[in-house]
């Protein structure tokens, strides 16, 4: 029969009653955070990558309370039992306090199993989710199906997107100092100050930069990918339900950073293809007047003036103005 | 140290963290707004539409940096031309804008700007006619542009002909000097502060040119400052 002292020195089985204490605690508190604050976890369930975010969110906390909580019961257990006492032993120090040999070895090999768990969860949740909503460069690795070819099309004139094509929608994001723009290439290359995305859809984002670097942090969409100038950054995500989302720049860009933020919208996939025909029927006198859409698009480094678009078919005012445009 | 020298230590630190907080908490809630604040609320009857007169300047021309470009605008109490760029408009009331346009323009860095967005029927007049849409690499190319983000608006500033002679140098410049004249509106929406800027990297001589006027405030972007009547 079980005792809860140890009869060789009468003292209670102490690391049993705090094994008993952590173990009731973690079981209550992570089933308490599963299903009570779990679902309200940050960034939401708006898209595939914020969904996964979420999950892998709630995970690492159903992970991390039991460590916290370990910590707690034995320090308040410790303070309890063993504070010291007037007229009592020595607290500390003495032949009591010299290293455990399993207690050592165990605490080794738990946080061992933890962090390369971790870092085996981590790497498996980024491939699956085709870089979990981050920027992966030019070249992405992690494509979902279909992008390759959607991003390929995207180039050439004429190609379309409506919501039973399946394909994948390319966006661009365009930072600038302070605002994002986007363009979107299936819809004759239009661009806008507004962010429109159809629900249940593949998205790609084409992300850089006309000036210094900004980061397209869309916060609800669980996507966030760095705007650098010159590169295309592309990021991936699979819209679910209509919802608003906000964008935000991450990346401290100067006099107005705090002011270059918009709100987004993933609406249906026939009201997303109503918005971007109409928009591209509005556009069109503008759009016209856009360089041909490429993936980045080389600045003027000569301070005043634009010349931007590598390609516009212009009459230079100034050569040394327009570095990157036609001469 | 003594312990009541570690309590003074202690004590004087805390204060200190507790001001800075304080101040960091002010001036979040009470931002600053250099260069002063100047009120059209009062400038027509409650319900009235407020008209805003603005120039832009290819050169100041005084100050500490007479040769940034800068936006000017007419104080609707003194009928002073002042340098200052928050401005205090009520709220849900219809904004008629004049710009006098003295800089020169080029093509612009993202033609997107040359579109005119946010007012009411999403155009402008230019000189008198009306367009909707600025091709900058086209005539005199686009100068600046008076942007409101937060409120979707943005208009692209024409620039003067490039072969003019006697551009304006010394705000605030006389309409004898060659520009051009821009009028739009919109209406003002809920109470707020919203930024407003220039799109157009006109900071001459800054790498890309979003530096000295771009990212000073008070030269090229400042406040719409929109209160409740």
């Amino acid at each position: 029969m079980m005792t809860s002292e140890d009869p060789m020195t009468n003292e209670p089985r102490h690391l049993r009653r705090m094994t008993n204490i952590w173990v009731i605690a973690s079981v209550v508190v992570d089933v308490l955070f599963w299903f009570l604050v779990g679902p309200h976890m940050a960034p939401g369930r708006l898209t595939s990558t914020a969904g996964a975010d979420q999950t892998d969110i709630n995970i690492l906390m159903v992970i991390a309370l039991p460590v916290l909580l370990a910590v707690w019961v034995f320090l308040g257990y410790s303070i309890r039992v063993w504070s010291s006492k007037k007229n009592g032993p020595e607290s500390v120090g003495g032949p009591a306090a010299a290293g455990h040999k399993g207690v050592i070895t165990a605490w080794i090999v738990t946080t061992t199993v933890i962090v390369l768990g971790l870092a085996i969860f981590g790497t498996i949740a980024l491939i699956a989710d085709h870089g979990s909503g981050g920027g992966e460069g030019p070249n992405p690795i992690w494509a979902p199906a279909g992008a390759t070819a959607a991003e390929t099309a995207a180039l050439t004139k004429g190609d379309s997107w409506s919501p039973s094509s399946g394909k994948v929608l390319v966006v661009q994001v365009i930072a600038q100092q302070w605002k994002f723009t986007y363009r979107y290439p299936q819809f004759g290359g239009f661009e806008t100050t507004q962010l429109m995305l159809p629900a249940d859809t593949s998205i790609a984002f084409n992300v850089t930069s006309l000036d210094v670097i900004h980061s397209f942090w869309a916060y609800q969409l669980g996507v966030k990918a760095d705007a650098n100038p010159q590169q295309n950054n592309v990021a991936f995500t699979d819209t679910k339900g209509p919802g608003d989302f906000t964008v935000r720049c991450s990346e401290l860009c100067g006099l107005w950073h705090g002011a270059m933020y918009d709100f987004g919208k993933v609406v249906s996939a026939s009201d997303f293809e109503s918005w971007a025909t109409s928009t591209e029927s509005a556009n069109a006198t503008n759009t016209s007047y856009l360089a041909p859409f490429a993936w980045t698009y080389v600045p003027d480094a000569n301070g005043a003036a634009g010349g931007y678009y590598i390609d516009a078919n212009v009459t230079p005012y100034s050569k040394s103005e327009l570095y990157g445009a036609k001469q | 140290m003594s312990m009541r020298g570690r309590l003074t230590t202690v004590l004087v630190l805390f204060l200190v963290a507790v001001g800075l907080v304080v101040v960091c908490v002010a001036a979040f809630i009470r931002p600053g707004t250099p260069g002063g604040v100047t009120d059209f609320t009062k400038s027509q009857p409650a319900g009235q539409p407020v008209h805003i007169l603005a120039q832009t300047v290819g050169s100041i021309g005084y100050g500490p940096h007479p040769t940034w470009v800068t936006y000017m605008v007419m104080n609707p109490t003194t009928h002073q031309w002042v340098h200052d760029t928050t401005w205090q408009i009520p709220a849900h009331t219809k904004i008629d804008m004049t710009i006098e346009q003295f800089d020169s323009g080029s093509p612009i860095r993202n033609q997107e700007w040359g579109q005119v967005q946010g007012t009411i029927g999403h155009s402008m007049t230019l000189n008198g006619k009306t367009i909707s849409s600025y091709n900058s690499y086209t005539g005199n190319g686009i100068g600046h542009t008076f942007a409101v983000p937060l409120m979707g608006i943005s208009v692209p500033l024409v620039g003067v002909s490039p072969s003019a002679s006697n551009v304006c140098g010394v705000a605030p410049c006389s309409l004898k000097l060659p520009h051009e004249l821009i009028k739009f509106s919109f209406i003002s929406g809920s109470s707020g502060e919203y930024p407003w800027q220039c799109f157009v990297p006109c900071g001459l001589g800054w790498l890309y040119g979003n530096g000295g006027p771009m990212s000073t405030q008070n030269y090229m972007g400042g406040f719409l400052d929109v209160v409740n009547s």
